[in-house]
């Protein structure tokens, strides 16, 4: 697998910019949602949910609700068994509390009826008698020695002294001698920061639609990232065979990460094996915000040198994350990425991961990562300021290019941090003048990606036209975009394929649609599988020449006679191949089935003007440009909504969005009325400026562009924000009242 | 021998030792060894691993070629959002 194996550069479907497939399904309101099902004799779902932040589960009492007319099943953890493996037990113990309930909206009980009057009804007849244990949600406060231990049994292998058994994974990376890196350096800042923990912000609530046979037969119809993992993940908590639970993944509303796991799934079967019955379970937008799974909040130390002239002489960070209730590694990728956009000598990251009383965290675009780079390239500006530099000057000239030994181990191979820099440096944007309260940020951003497991079936119908059976559900362009690599690749017009995702049993597995790789890794797994069919089809043209099959060749549609010597036949179309096939030895399809290695990294340059009332704190967005290398943009409109998604996303995550947390351990903010997130009116247009250098690992080079955007805005809007009001922030969200309460701290 | 970068958490398998060396001709080869002779690297590798040759990150592919010259990172094993 490589760029150009088939010799292809230029393209003719690549690059333009179809109308969508999906398009008119959704604005006419006949796309199927997760709610959208219904099934015969169908009943409601309805969870308990727990009021503490803390507590153990003395007894439950479900005889009442069980009495309750309209009432066919009430579950709780006893309904399910207690798996061995570590990760299905905690996953299943974060869908139903067992023993413990370890966050507000963690879920003790849960209740099938005849309606949702029944259903609520039957949960105020369930009685739990608690008894509430002390809790904690603070990152920092969870790490102490006193802590209150969320879970025993989960610290960290070689727990250090004086830190919590809340503490479950250590992490460094770096290389080089850091003092010697510091002594080098004409100025050191050094600078604490803390981020608050944010939601995906999914319009969909997640819902999913259960149905369970006598005969261990079961369904399942769902909105996810990921249907083959949730049925990986309901079967071995239900106990059944993978291939006796068919799951359909939904039309899906957003997702974001956030829908790379399971909450309700288990639930929803577990009450439809019970009762007999289907069992439709939808969250509201409350149980969305207390039960599903938001980012990690975070604290953060950086220290970085500089030279006078701007030369980066060490770096150091250490992250700290709280992931909620039970274990989870995002820090990883903090520490990993805190510095990836670096060619630097000296460098060290130390991350910690941290239990506490909130919802377990679940992935967010580039888990971890914009935090840490937040903290970063806010010293970074810091010290621009402090010296006297160009920020962008600064970037480039420490910049991560090819041969760099990048901050978390490997060297780089072709990336575009430096070109995409040198576009910011060029647009008209980062020269144009600033008013009075006015300020400028700029910030890099990283991403992995990666390729991983999949499947892809090509079949060619009689009338020549082209159907695409895919395994992921598609949450940002997948359908148009491996529609148009398949008519690319046979030479034919984007609208005589369509691209379909099958259901569990219909294709082999695929990973989850997260990673930023559907585009890159069922794009790459269509082109093999239409070039399988194409082989295919240039034999049956051969047979029907009676010549050799090496002696035709395809291009545009047509399978051609390789010579003079191969005979004078006229080009033979699809449509002429696909109408003959049932002569020439049946169908023809084309398969690939791949785990798609060399997704090639990712790297934005975010840019945004903004403007701070210095009476109310109110930050307004005043311009904001996105640059980023997408490898090969296969449909630009795609690409440009993740890079305009993800700085939004990320504006709301430096301004306004926050889970905010109670004294009682309660989250106070489970609405979007209270939770801030960015509409249409609060935010500019968003330019975008898509550079492509070739990702030499896939056949048109192509990069995963959807997480990479939310990596910047962070930092770009905290170093505008600092600069408009003379004061460096290092708390986000700087909503109004915080950013007031620095303005007066400073006088 | 295929020289193995190993990430600062894990060294206290490795005896401190930032880079290792184990006789692998595969990523499959490589894993097995570095349990062997590092007997403490064996739940992280349990817990998933990915692996940086020459730049380019491999997740789970066992029979992915190393050269004794290759560059050979250890790293998390990824996911995403």
């Amino acid at each position: 697998m490589a760029l150009d194996e088939n010799g292809k550069r230029t393209f003719n479907i690549i690059g333009t910019r179809p109308p969508r497939p999906d398009g008119i399904d959704k604005v006419t309101g006949r796309a199927m949602y997760g709610a959208d099902a219904t099934a015969p004799g169908m009943l409601t779902g309805h969870i308990l949910r727990s009021p503490h932040a803390h507590a153990k589960i003395k007894s439950i009492d479900t005889s009442a609700a069980e009495a309750l007319s309209g009432v066919k099943a009430v579950i709780t953890s006893a309904d399910f068994g207690v798996p061995e493996d570590d990760y299905t037990r905690d996953v299943q113990d974060n869908c139903m509390a067992r023993e413990k309930v370890l966050y507000d909206g963690h879920a003790v009980a849960a209740v099938a009826a005849i309606n949702a009057g029944v259903a609520k009804q039957a949960l105020k007849l369930i009685k739990v008698e608690y008894e509430i244990l002390p809790h904690v949600t603070d990152v920092d406060a969870a790490m102490k020695p006193d802590a209150p231990i969320v879970l025993a049994g989960y610290a960290m292998d070689g727990l250090p002294k004086g830190m919590s058994e809340n503490v479950t994974h250590h992490f460094e990376f770096g290389h080089g001698d850091m003092d010697a890196g510091f002594a080098k350096a004409d100025k050191i800042v050094e600078r604490s920061f803390t981020t608050a923990a944010t939601h995906q912000g999914y319009i969909e609530p997640h819902a999913c639609l259960a149905t369970m046979g006598g005969d261990g037969k079961g369904e399942l119809w769902v909105c996810t990232q990921g249907h083959y993992h949730v049925r990986g993940v309901c079967a071995d908590i239900l106990g059944m065979d993978a291939s006796q639970l068919r799951v359909t993944a939904s039309e899906i509303g957003g997702g974001f990460g956030g829908k790379t796991t399971v909450f309700i799934e288990p639930v929803a079967l577990a009450l439809a094996r019970k009762s007999g019955r289907p069992v439709k379970l939808v969250m509201n937008r409350e149980e969305v915000f207390r039960a599903s799974g938001p980012t990690v909040s975070s604290s953060t130390d950086v220290k970085i040198g500089m030279t006078k002239d701007g030369r980066i002489t060490a770096a150091h960070a250490t992250l700290r994350y709280q992931g909620g209730a039970f274990p989870s590694g995002t820090v990883q990728f903090g520490a990993q990425s805190a510095f990836a956009a670096y060619d630097l000598d000296a460098v060290q990251t130390i991350g910690w991961n941290v239990m506490t009383n909130r919802p377990k965290e679940a992935a967010y675009r580039a888990p971890g990562a914009p935090m840490a780079i937040y903290a970063v390239e806010s010293v970074v500006d810091e010290l621009c300021q402090e010296l006297g530099l160009d920020p962008l000057d600064v970037r480039l000239k420490n910049a991560a290019r090819k041969g760099t030994k990048s901050a978390y181990g490997p060297t780089f191979d072709d990336i575009g941090l430096e070109a995409t820099l040198e576009a910011a440096k060029a647009h008209p944007h980062y020269a144009a003048p600033l008013g009075p309260n006015q300020g400028r940020g700029l910030s890099c951003g990283f991403w992995f990606n990666f390729g991983g497991n999949t499947c892809v079936t090509m079949n060619l119908n009689f009338d020549g036209t082209v159907g695409i059976t895919e395994g992921n559900p598609d949450i940002g362009g997948s359908r148009a975009s491996i529609s148009m690599m398949a008519a690319e690749e046979l030479g034919i017009s984007y609208d005589k394929v369509r691209t379909i995702v099958a259901d569990t049993n219909s294709l082999g597995h695929n990973d989850i649609t997260d990673g930023s790789r559907v585009t890159f890794a069922v794009g790459l797994a269509t082109i093999k599988a239409a070039r399988e069919a194409i082989k295919v089809m240039c034999a049956r043209a051969a047979k029907i020449w009676d010549i050799d099959a090496d002696a035709v060749y395809w291009e545009d549609g047509f399978a051609k006679p390789s010579g003079p010597n191969a005979g004078a036949f006229e080009p033979m179309s699809i449509e002429e191949i696909a109408a003959s096939s049932p002569n020439t030895g049946g169908p023809i399809a084309g398969h690939h089935e791949v785990n798609a290695d060399g997704a090639g990294v990712s790297f934005g340059v975010h840019l945004v003007d903004l403007e701070v009332d210095p009476e109310t704190g109110a930050t307004t967005v005043l311009r904001y440009t996105v640059f980023q290398d997408a490898g090969k943009a296969v449909h630009p409109d795609y690409v440009e909504g993740q890079m305009q998604g993800g700085a939004v996303q990320g504006i709301g995550w430096a301004l306004n969005e926050e889970y905010i947390y109670g004294q009682d351990g309660r989250l106070q903010n489970p609405g979007l009325l209270d939770y801030r997130i960015p509409v249409a009116s609060d935010l500019p247009d968003i330019d975008t400026v898509i550079l492509e250098i070739p990702n030499p690992g896939h056949p048109y080079g192509v990069r995963g562009v959807g997480e990479t955007p939310i990596v910047p805005p962070l930092a770009a809007i905290s170093n505008a924000v600092s600069r408009s009001i003379g004061l460096r922030m290092s708390a986000l969200p700087m909503s109004p009242p915080k950013i007031l309460k620095a303005l007066k701290s400073k006088g | 021998m295929v020289k193995v970068a190993i990430w600062g958490s894990l060294r206290r398998a490795t005896d401190g030792k930032a880079e290792v060396e184990v006789e692998a001709g595969n990523f499959k080869q490589l894993l097995d060894q570095l349990v062997v002779q590092y007997p403490g690297l064996k739940p992280q590798i349990k817990r998933g691993v990915s692996l940086a040759l020459d730049g380019k990150i491999y997740r789970d592919n066992w029979f992915v070629k190393i050269n004794e010259d290759s560059e050979v990172v250890l790293m998390p094993y990824m996911v995403g959002g």
